[in-house]
């Protein structure tokens, strides 16, 4: 077993929490880990990554190598195809297809999501209405972190264990409605896997 | 769970705790910030209690630390690199002085300046103050080897430097712990001929320097951080610090079997370094930052078999990762697919709502008016203003450097001469500067923007907000007439103006403060009060 991840957004959409759930749930089963984050000026309404990456062996590098990435897990679509050099051959982009627009120049949505289908079987998701269906528009990033959740080999159990863990101290409440978020992604990435 | 999922920097932290630190002391710097915050956020630390909150700059946190070790005391101090500047006269010359209880100064660079100025490499002040320094290279060996950079302080009588570079101070992984030790009991000791700086003992106390290196170079040889990684062939690779977590990805990726020397300690280990040599024909030198022991090794092999960033082998310039290692080992990349073109750039830029936004919207309107409108700033988000939309500002090089060299371009003759410079950065390095300006009767105008935190490292307290400002302005001589505050607000463009052009136009030293809070701050301070009732 052995993962890379490149996670995506903008600062402030909340790939930190993705990261630490997946992080959360990996040690718990026992996993090798190292994820990178991103701090300081780049925080700022600019361009955020990190590098994921969840192993049954010594992992070495915090960065993922280019051309190596298992996944590319992104809550804005523009943002997954800045990292497409990273994509391993046969791997796919898992991005939510809301636009985040804080620049003047950004693209057309539909010459993005063009891009996006060029790839390789992408999991593309609405998630900002998958979030309000689960009660809070902000859960966008776990319905995210669901959509991956079928590519990631870790128990379903573990990743929810981590979501409650995490959200434990927001109350039982936020808990219901950040794990509810999460099954929405993970049920609509199966379909479209069932699909395929 | 046995294991803590922890950054590079709180895993420095936790070592520190667990080696019975009794303070920690650091000016926020990114990437060294999550250090400091840890241990303020940590439940031990709290009930021991260790000292942790912010100092006002890197200086006062560095002597602060040493006065700790003279009382006997384990102390942490944290800076980012170019912190290390501020605190190099205490640092250089507590290598003189030594120490008692252990101190360990940890310091985070910053290469490829993903937030910073300039990308210096602090092993060089390690070199220069002749002091061991550490550099490991994962998570896990970075808490055992801060725990353990406290027995060597203790044991050679000398300050530690502890080297790490961003993305192992920004990347997590799991760390196990091991037993915390007790704090040291209160032992200050009269030790005035090492601690009284004057020649003549600061001439004996270098020569006890200089008779330590022996033994220092010893403690390398000898040490786990500096270890063989048997292989075959005859090129091998040097590698310093997380140079090593590179190096050996591609020995994993590319199932290779070449020899590897893992450098985390120094001084660096010669007979170690020597053999090695000896058991290749051509070495790549992998290191993050300068080529400061590339050099050094061109120096004493020659540089004919020797490849690395100053024969273009590694780029000069920039941090490394596993595709750069790979390419100076001569590996062709693999095709990847490249980033489409319709992708554009999203830079950092002031958060909306920010009163930042309002402060330059009024300032550059009144600028406007002015033949020449420089506007000499600093090190905070309010550096964002010299992006667009906004193109405010002028200047920026280091902390509390805008009302200085204001001051140097109002002697010059230049008027207006202007400086923005936020709470916190002017506690660190503004007040002396303003200080000059007022003996000097600049023509000057100081923009204080006090958004009452430091917000650019993620919201640390600040050192003086607010009254106490304003306090600080009226004891340094600031005429009381030319201190004002304004509130910068989209609904106080006009007054706020009106002020800053006064000001502006007046010819001597004015003051204006612009007061409101950061909204990222007043954001967190709400949730915080939501969730706890």
């Amino acid at each position: 077993m052995h993962i890379n991840i490149i996670l995506a957004g903008v600062g402030g959409q909340g790939i930190l929490t993705i990261a630490a759930v997946i992080g959360r749930a990996a040690l718990q089963s026992n996993l090798t880990i190292r994820q990178t984050e991103v701090h300081g000026m780049s925080q700022r309404g600019g361009a955020v990554q990190s590098h994921l990456r969840i192993s049954n062996r010594t992992i070495y590098s915090d960065l993922i190598a280019e051309g190596t990435a298992h996944m590319i897990l992104s809550v804005e679509p523009h943002e997954a195809l800045r990292y497409l050099p990273f994509l391993a051959p046969q791997s796919r982009i898992i991005t939510s297809i809301d636009p985040f627009i804080n620049v003047e120049n950004y693209p057309a949505i539909e010459d993005i999501l063009a891009e996006l289908r060029r790839t390789n079987s992408p999991v593309l998701v609405n998630a900002a209405e998958l979030a309000r269906e689960a009660g809070n528009a902000r859960t966008s990033n776990m319905v995210m972190l669901g959509a991956a959740a079928p590519y990631i080999r870790i128990a379903t159990e573990q990743l929810e264990s981590a979501i409650g863990e995490l959200f434990h101290a927001k109350g039982p409440d936020i808990v219901d409605i950040n794990i509810r978020a999460f099954r929405k992604g993970q049920e609509l990435s199966q379909t479209q896997a069932t699909e395929l | 769970m046995n294991k803590h999922l922890l950054l590079g920097a709180e895993a420095i932290a936790l070592g520190a705790l667990d080696a019975g630190i009794s303070g920690v002391y650091a000016y926020p710097g990114t990437p060294s910030t999550e250090i400091t915050e840890y241990i303020q956020k940590n439940s031990d630390a709290l009930a021991q209690p260790v000292r942790s909150s912010w100092s006002t700059n890197e200086k006062t946190a560095y002597e602060a630390a040493l006065g700790m070790s003279y009382a006997g005391k384990r102390s942490l101090v944290c800076m980012k690199h170019v912190g290390l500047n501020v605190a190099a006269d205490a640092f250089i010359n507590s290598a003189i002085t030594g120490v008692n209880g252990g101190l360990v100064v940890a310091v985070a660079d910053d290469p490829s300046m993903h937030s910073s100025q300039n990308e210096q490499d602090s092993r060089v002040y390690g070199k220069f103050a002749m002091l061991p320094v550490l550099e490991p290279s994962s998570q896990q060996d970075l808490y055992t080897a801060t725990r353990e950079a406290f027995d060597l302080s203790e044991s050679v009588k000398l300050p530690v430097l502890l080297r790490l570079t961003t993305r192992l101070a920004h990347s997590r992984a799991g760390v196990e712990r091991t037993l915390a030790r007790m704090q040291n009991p209160l032992h200050a000791i009269y030790a005035p001929e090492r601690f009284v700086l004057i020649p003549q003992n600061a001439r004996r106390q270098y020569n006890v320097l200089l008779g330590m290196q022996k033994e220092l170079e010893k403690r390398s040889e000898q040490s786990w951080l500096n270890r063989l990684i048997t292989g075959t062939g005859s090129r091998g690779v040097i590698a310093f610090g997380i140079a090593f977590n590179y190096t050996m990805e591609v020995r994993q990726t590319f199932k290779l079997d070449f020899p590897v020397l893992q450098i985390g300690q120094y001084p660096l280990p010669r007979k170690q370094v020597e053999s090695f040599f000896t058991s290749c024909d051509t070495i790549l030198v992998a290191e993050e930052g300068y080529p400061v022991y590339e050099e050094l090794l061109r120096g004493y092999f020659g540089g004919e078999n020797i490849k690395g960033r100053m024969d273009g082998t590694l780029p000069r310039a920039g941090e490394l990762n596993a595709d750069i290692i790979a390419s100076g080992l001569g590996i062709e990349p693999m095709p990847v697919m490249p980033v489409p073109d319709i992708v554009v750039q999203r830079p950092p830029a002031l958060c909306k709502g920010c009163g930042h936004r309002d402060l330059y919207d009024a300032l550059t309107a009144v600028m406007s008016s002015f033949r020449e409108h420089h506007v000499f700033s600093d090190i905070g988000c309010y550096t964002l203003g010299a992006l667009e939309p906004f193109n405010a500002i002028h200047t920026c090089v280091d902390m509390g450097a805008s009302i200085t060299m204001a001051k140097g371009a109002a002697d010059a003759g230049l008027r207006p001469a202007v400086a923005v410079i936020g709470d916190s950065t002017f506690t660190h390095s503004g007040m002396t500067g303003l200080l000059d300006a007022i003996n000097d009767r600049s023509p000057l105008t100081v923009i204080i923007a006090d958004n009452d935190t430091t917000a650019m490292t993620g919201g640390q307290q600040s050192s003086a907000t607010g009254s106490k400002l304003l306090d600080i302005c009226r004891g340094l001589g600031v005429e009381e007439e030319h201190l004002k505050t304004i509130v910068p607000l989209k609904s106080h463009l006009e007054e706020n103006m009106t002020v800053l052009k006064e000001e502006i136009s007046y010819d001597g030293v004015s003051v204006v403060i612009a007061q409101r809070e950061c909204i990222e701050t007043a954001a967190r301070k709400k949730r915080t009060k939501v969730a706890s009732t």
